[in-house]
């Protein structure tokens, strides 16, 4: 038997449990739900549901709220990508110097990653309130800021942030820890020449630490932008379901609304393998990327 | 960093001084972070001591005047809060044991062996999160109804299974990448069994990695919501999650039971996250991925 068959053999076991859990609750589920997205199953045909075809995705791309909602999502996971990553880095880059008390920093940071994400949602939620939220209190406080009270869950955008907000808090620990395994592995000696080389702090983070984090960072992001992109606990729970009338959606929450609140099973199940193949393409073009930086 | 070959008191008043300005801006960033962080804790700690009365206080102070335990007493003597951590503990435990043992096999094979399909199976693996997991939810549910798993902690444990499992396995295999296959193979040469080599070499070397899956499939099934609310309908089987928000449906007259069952949930999270925090770091090699 050759090494290359024998392998395959071998690999055949040890993989075998991982795949009869994941085909059998996701691949067919996946599936099944690619079949619903092509009929009218819905409140009016919940027992009679038949085949429709393309409909349902030919009407999605119709709908006045659609572009909008999809532009939001790229915001939302852009934004939250962007401030993940700079405070999870900056927060692994100080607690990777010699401080002392370094390991209770690192323990605190890491509290709003272990504290449960739909707790921290919901006392985020209750922290905008309005008229008794900490937030506006704090803002009151700080006059001068000349930022007033404001109703969070009145305005479209300001509802986002609100939710962007809570989301970049609940972010940052993950690529923190991630970072700092990272940065203990770089070689101290690479540091060294550097200085000997003349390289200011600045040139040696962007000549060695990021290149060195590279491939910690790259996967993290990957599944980062799925998370970000697929975040239905925030948006949701912060918002109080869409807060103000539905107009705080993104993607994944949009088509949970659709599924469960209004019923419309085929036009959400295509809504959703639309989201699904959006993320294909984005981390498709991530693994192009990587691949031509070579580092991945 | 201490590499320097010249030591503190001679180097020159200037850069002396620099270094102190420096020392200053690490430790004002550090404490900016860490009231970021702490600040939203501090506010449910408070809030879980407020008597009655003062719900809705604009007041900052953490602790509220009159602060009372009352919360606590009313989670545990008339809310059904050990009957929901019973069920929690249940799953979650369940979700870990499970999960760790599927990904740390899975992640063997991805790391260790090169077979047909390799590349294949672990651009499956990622793709399983890209799909919207609630849209997976209706499907599930009618799968599960024919099953006859629904309503019951098991069929939430293979829903959880399958939702910290993707991320296990590249953990995993990310970690394996890191070990040295010779060990593996002496084991083989000195007559193991593949399976023998892999629990008795790998696996020992793995602690951290096995640590990190072990705590995150820990957390899926500690703080699931949007399935456990589909698959459980009977309140015996209410798990944590399930049961806060239905305080929380209430919301008006429950905040401070609310966040002070939030308390209890968490506190066995934070305290599993600071007694594994050093392998959190070492643990989270998701990096050495090397195709």
């Amino acid at each position: 038997m050759s090494l290359q068959r024998r392998e395959t053999k071998l690999a055949f076991w040890f993989l075998l449990p991982v795949a009869v859990v994941l085909l059998g609750v996701v691949a067919y589920p996946f599936f099944f739900n690619v079949y619903i997205s092509l009929t009218n199953w819905n409140m009016f045909h919940f027992r009679d549901p038949h085949l429709i075809g393309l409909r349902h995705y030919l009407r999605l791309f119709a709908e006045s709220d659609f572009w909008m909602i999809f532009g939001k999502t790229f915001l939302w996971t852009a934004v939250n990508l962007v401030f993940h990553f700079t405070l999870g880095l900056g927060a692994a880059l100080l607690l990777n110097r010699k401080l002392p008390g370094r390991s209770i920093y690192r323990a605190l940071l890491i509290l709003p990653w272990a504290v449960p994400q739909y707790i921290s949602a919901l006392t985020w939620r209750g922290m905008f309130n309005s008229e008794y939220g900490a937030v506006n209190l704090i803002l009151a406080k700080l006059g001068w800021l000349g930022l007033g009270p404001l109703s969070w869950f009145g305005g479209e955008w300001s509802a986002f942030s609100a939710a962007v907000i809570t989301n970049i808090w609940l972010g940052f620990p993950f690529i923190m820890v991630i970072a700092l395994g990272g940065l203990q592995s770089i070689p101290q000696e690479l540091y060294e020449a550097a200085r000997i080389d003349g390289a200011g702090p600045v040139r040696r983070f962007f000549s060695i630490t990021l290149p060195m984090l590279k491939p910690v960072l790259m996967p993290a992001l990957i599944l980062g932008t799925i998370w970000t992109f697929n975040n239905l606990n925030v948006i949701w729970l912060v918002t109080d379901q869409g807060l103000p009338a539905d107009k705080s959606h993104i993607l994944v929450t949009y088509v949970y609304k659709a599924a469960f609140f209004y019923y419309r099973y085929g036009y959400a199940a295509a809504f959703s393998v639309f989201i699904f193949l959006v993320l294909l393409l984005i981390v498709q073009g991530y693994n192009k990327a990587a691949k031509a930086g070579e580092a991945y | 960093m201490s590499g320097h070959s010249t030591t503190r008191a001679t180097r020159p008043l200037g850069q002396r001084l620099g270094r102190a300005w420096t020392q200053v801006w690490v430790h004002v960033l550090v404490w900016a972070f860490v009231l970021f962080a702490v600040f939203p804790v501090l506010q449910i700690v408070g809030i879980s001591l407020r008597p009655g009365d003062q719900l809705y206080s604009t007041e900052l102070s953490i602790i509220p005047d009159n602060a009372t335990l009352d919360a606590y007493r009313i989670m545990f003597t008339e809310k059904p809060f050990m009957l929901w951590m019973r069920n929690s503990v249940i799953v979650a435990v369940g979700t870990a044991v499970i999960g760790v043992a599927l990904a740390s096999l899975g992640g063997f094979a991805i790391s260790r062996y090169r077979f047909i399909g390799r590349g294949a199976a672990l651009q499956g693996i990622l793709m399983t999160q890209m799909f919207p997991a609630t849209m997976l939810l209706l499907p599930l549910y009618l799968m599960m109804r024919k099953l006859h798993l629904v309503d019951t902690l098991g069929g939430v444990m293979v829903a959880y299974v399958a939702t910290a499992l993707p991320f296990c396995v590249w953990t995993m295999k990310g970690y394996y990448d890191t070990i040295p296959v010779d060990l593996n193979e002496a084991a083989l040469i000195d007559g193991c069994s593949p399976f023998q080599a892999f629990v008795r070499v790998t696996l020992p070397l793995s602690a951290p990695a096995l640590v990190i899956t072990g705590l995150f499939s820990f957390m899926t099934g500690w703080s699931e919501f949007m399935v456990a609310r589909v698959l459980l309908t009977s309140q015996e089987l209410a798990t944590l999650p399930l049961g806060l928000e239905s305080l929380f449906t209430t919301y008006q007259t429950e905040w401070a039971n609310y966040a002070a069952g939030s308390l209890l949930v968490s506190l066995p999270v934070v305290v599993l996250f600071l007694v594994l925090n050093r392998f959190l770091v070492s643990g989270l090699t998701l990096g050495s991925v090397k195709g």
